[in-house]
């Protein structure tokens, strides 16, 4: 595999726009990105575009249609919630395979106001197995999961919420992100619970939003920009058999797998990480993970949380875009946005919320029924 | 042109539970098949088995109705139409693979670390007509 550089990265704020359709708002961030390379749509050799809810409607072809129908390959790709990151994956492989030198990856969505709860109902059936053979939906999912950290490790309800916390201090300096408020822990705790453990504002936001990336070989990208930022690991896992899965999805295994090969092909451990934007769809989920991506070892992610260990300042800063309790999670837009960030604070241009001298930087996603990817990104 | 209604049955929620003739006198109970290369039990039917790939044979185990509360979580905002609040656990099933169920006997407003390990019993019950006039029928656990 050759080495590839991110060259072009932008994103549109995560929120609402219901005046735009998605098409347009998958131009307006694939435009952003390629002007950001310094390179025209004419310069681009293939194109991936992530969009889970809209993934038959061909999306990538119609954002081509609307910024430049050169004729080149496109590919709609859908992996739940690691949609955006597998279109980024696909984009890097085009390129790190020496097929092509110059490759852009798009991820969108449009949800509006429509929830993760949106498809759990009983539909035009009569009934429906939620509520009625437990619980399938992603608040009772991520709920469950915490709660099997809490009986494995004594995790306490006050400790996921402390994540909440922490991200919407990110997040105020996230002009990107959808909300940009301060939750302090009473306030996460005292409101109202959607899925126990998971009160209100342990729960990410959905929306709408676009991100893109431009991605190049070594060479080409030595004539754009003097400020590459070097695709270090790119994998992607599902999840293996284990035990109790898909009864109770394992978000654990495919995590920690993929963390494992990730570090190898870049050739780092996680004590070389600058920093960490991962998967936080719950304040469940960012416990967890702290573990699965080894920021901490097994059993002691409460006391990382306490610590105050993953704050921009912190030993290893988590989130600090403000995660996705902050930014919000428009499905398909996600795994791009958040390579996005990263690049940003490689390249010192993240703003108020900059870590400070960040030179490595890892993206995870997890989408459920599984798929999870983990990009490490470096200076 | 009139069709002659179908005799209304009882049927599962799920193809994973069977539904006796003689319903409720005799209970709905949980079904599914063990892999004769690996022994791992799952729910259902199979093609092949998810942990060793082996297309067969499987056998029919009938599973029991007792099992143990792994983790749960209390559901209070959940889709249109579905009443909340409701304690949706993972099961662990006596001898048996795990089942994603509602659990009866425990305050939702007191969600509790004890509950971890509480014995539950599985039984079936009706929970919706369709529109052939079915009776539906799912099973869920209380505790013991």
């Amino acid at each position: 595999m050759r080495d590839v550089a991110v060259v072009g990265a932008n994103m549109l704020k995560f929120g609402r726009y219901p005046d735009k359709d998605v098409v347009t708002l998958a131009s307006e961030a694939a435009i952003a990105a390629l002007k950001d390379a310094g390179v025209s749509i004419r310069d681009v050799e293939i194109v991936v575009s992530g969009n889970l809810y809209q993934s038959n409607a061909m999306i990538g072809q119609r954002i081509m249609k609307e910024i430049g129908a050169t004729g080149v390959p496109v590919i709609n790709v859908s992996n739940a919630c690691a949609t955006g990151s597998t279109a980024f994956r696909e984009a890097w492989m085009s390129v790190a395979s020496g097929a092509y030198d110059v490759a852009l990856a798009v991820g969108s969505e449009q949800m509006g106001k429509m929830g993760l709860l949106g498809g759990g109902g009983a539909g035009d059936r009569a009934y429906s197995t939620e509520g009625v053979m437990g619980t399938g939906l992603m608040p009772g999912v991520f709920g469950q999961a915490g709660v099997e950290h809490m009986r494995k490790y004594g995790t306490t309800q006050a400790q996921f919420a402390k994540v909440a916390v922490k991200n919407h201090e990110h997040g105020v300096h996230n002009p990107y992100a959808q909300y940009q408020k301060e939750t302090p822990l009473e306030e996460v705790l005292n409101a109202r619970v959607v899925s126990w453990p998971n009160t209100l504002y342990m729960c990410c936001p959905t929306g709408d939003g676009a991100a893109a990336v431009v991605l190049m070989s070594a060479d080409k990208a030595k004539q754009y920009t003097t400020k590459p930022v070097w695709v270090g690991a790119s994998v992607l896992t599902s999840d293996p058999y284990s035990e109790r899965n898909p009864t109770m999805f394992d978000i654990n295994t495919l995590t920690k797998n993929a963390a494992k090969e990730a570090y190898a092909k870049a050739g780092i451990g996680p004590e070389d990480l600058s920093q960490v934007e991962l998967h936080d769809c719950f304040a469940t989920a960012e416990i967890l993970h702290y573990e699965n991506l080894m920021l901490c070892g097994e059993g002691e992610a409460g006391k990382l949380i306490d610590e105050g260990a993953t704050k921009i300042g912190g030993r290893i800063p988590v989130n600090a875009s403000g995660g996705l309790l902050s930014k919000g999670h428009p499905l398909g837009a996600t795994g791009v946005a958040n390579i996005v960030e990263i690049v940003w604070h490689l390249r010192d241009e993240a703003g108020a919320r900059q870590v400070e001298g960040s030179k490595v930087g890892l993206a995870h996603v997890i989408g459920l029924g599984s798929a999870c990817t983990i990009n490490i990104l470096k200076k | 042109m009139t069709q002659e209604a179908a005799a209304p049955t009882k049927k599962p929620l799920l193809p994973f539970i069977r539904v006796p003739d003689n319903f409720p006198a005799e209970d709905a109970y949980l079904w599914g098949v063990k892999c004769a290369g690996c022994g791992t039990q799952f729910l259902g039917e199979r093609t092949a088995c998810g942990k060793c790939g082996s297309t067969g044979p499987f056998n029919e185990v009938r599973f029991s109705d007792e099992g143990e509360i792994y983790v749960f979580s209390v559901v209070h905002q959940s889709a249109p139409g579905i009443e909340t609040p409701y304690v949706g656990a993972i099961v662990d099933i006596k001898d048996g693979p795990a089942v994603r169920a509602n659990v009866d006997g425990l305050d939702p407003e007191q969600p509790s670390t004890s509950w971890f390990g509480k014995k539950v019993k599985a039984y079936g019950h009706k929970v919706a007509t369709d529109r052939d006039g079915n009776e539906v029928i799912a099973v869920r656990f209380k505790v013991v």
